[in-house]
């Protein structure tokens, strides 16, 4: 490799996007060149210094408001949600038809089931994204004071955002993320080095007791709480993620009652 | 049924803003680093959003931040950019061409201080706008090299050129900086 080469390929180095071969091909060069030893040691520390700080520039509050009001007016949204309620409403309707009619009850759960393996194949998909696009966190933080008010204005809900470090699962971030055409808040944990994607948001499904299931390989676990319905799912083993949900229960009555 | 039109509007005006609002920050960034003027930036982002919203159904999924940011930066070229002087443009960007490693030839005797929050802004503001365009997406902004070709409609050699070239422009006017305040 020539420094030609070197000099541009560097950077590409210290923004990782440089395959495996490539990388090791500007490292073996830099180690036999100091001019270009120089050049990746200046640029990582210029990519530091600029990362280190918050370069960015906050929105106003105006602009935002602007934007909204251009936008057709919120009296127009009502319907959906009418119809997520509805959708709920059914639900209980289908089971007070039980007992009048199988028939009816049976095409019902069928519905419900499509349903249910539709928000599970979704959940995953929405895993899997976030483990290979490079997109798991829009917020990196492993503090739940910063990530809780991030998801404040991006949803309807304010979801429940625990820190269970010291329980063995290291919160990373949020990320807002969509299924079942609805938008739900993602908090991202790590245990040792399996992803946990949590997904919190209203009507995603097991309104009933907690439950387990598994698709394609992973395993999901859901709860719900307080009329919001929890999904993580994880290549952890089951029991694990049973646990994890145990920990986030309790640590999230510790924080109601303290 | 009645309702229908309507109801359709309103989902989509659900799922733009849950798509889209949550990058409100990152839009309203690169305009005020291509524009240079908080209230340049406000209008230019709302036109951004607008756009985006108008021709929301030809967004066809993927990463909803790179087509917002394309979208603000031709909003910035076509609105605002008649008003910079293009020669001027041309003769930076033909001087920065130039630019090449002074450096030392050993990391070692480099001891950098830390670059300021204000500082680097300023000294990004100062980058000839192609460089600058493409630190603020690679580094503010955070997107890839394949999504910063995108948004510039340049390919990903010309992303890798110009993002040396900016890396080296601003080192060394963070060099010249320390020199000057020391």
């Amino acid at each position: 490799m020539t420094c030609e080469e070197a000099e541009v390929l560097l950077h590409a180095l210290i923004d990782g996007e440089l395959d495996a071969g490539h990388a090791r091909e500007v490292e073996a060069h830099v180690a036999n060149c100091p001019r270009c030893a120089a050049q990746l040691a200046a640029f990582r520390d210029l990519q530091r210094s600029l990362r280190g700080e918050d370069l960015g520039f906050a929105a106003p509050a105006s602009l935002r408001s602007r934007i909204e009001r251009a936008m057709p007016q919120p009296a127009a949204i009502a319907p959906s949600r009418r119809a997520v309620l509805g959708s709920f409403a059914l639900g209980g309707a289908a089971s007070a038809l039980a007992a009048a009619s199988v028939a009816f009850v049976v095409l019902r759960q069928d519905h419900v089931q499509d349903h249910d393996r539709a928000i599970l194949s979704e959940a995953m998909s929405a895993h899997l994204r976030s483990l290979q696009a490079d997109h798991l966190t829009d917020v990196l933080s492993s503090d739940q004071h910063t990530v809780k008010p991030w998801f404040n204005g991006r949803l309807d809900v304010a979801p429940p955002v625990i820190d269970l470090t010291a329980q063995g699962f290291t919160l990373i971030g949020g990320r807002l993320d969509f299924i079942d055409g609805k938008p739900v808040a993602a908090i991202v944990y790590r245990r040792r080095v399996h992803i946990i994607n949590l997904f919190v948001a209203q009507g995603l499904g097991a309104a009933s007791g907690p439950r387990s299931d598994t698709v394609q390989g992973f395993n999901v676990r859901r709860w719900s709480d307080q009329g919001l319905n929890l999904l993580a799912i994880s290549d952890l083993a089951p029991e694990e993620l049973e646990e994890f949900q145990t920990k986030f229960e309790a640590a999230s009555r510790a924080n109601k009652t303290g | 049924m009645a309702y229908e039109g309507q109801s359709m509007d309103a989902a989509k005006v659900q799922r733009f803003r849950a798509a889209a609002l949550p990058y409100l920050d990152d839009v309203y960034t690169l305009a005020r680093y291509l524009l240079r003027n908080s209230s340049d930036a406000e209008d230019a982002a709302q036109e951004c959003y607008l756009r985006a919203f108008r021709h929301f159904e030809t967004f066809r999924g993927g990463a909803i931040k790179p087509w917002l940011l394309a979208i603000l930066r031709n909003v910035c070229r076509a609105e605002f950019a008649r008003r910079v002087a293009l020669p001027v443009m041309e003769a930076e960007a033909e001087e920065a061409s130039q630019a090449v490693w002074d450096g030392q030839d050993s990391p070692e005797t480099e001891t950098a201080r830390r670059l300021d929050g204000e500082t680097a802004r300023r000294l990004i503001a100062q980058l000839p706008d192609q460089f600058r365009e493409t630190i603020v997406l690679r580094e503010i902004n955070d997107l890839s090299y394949r999504e910063i070709a995108d948004v510039i409609g340049a390919p990903v050699g010309t992303v890798m050129s110009r993002l040396a070239r900016a890396r080296l422009l601003l080192r060394k006017a963070w060099f010249e900086e320390e020199r000057g305040s020391s």
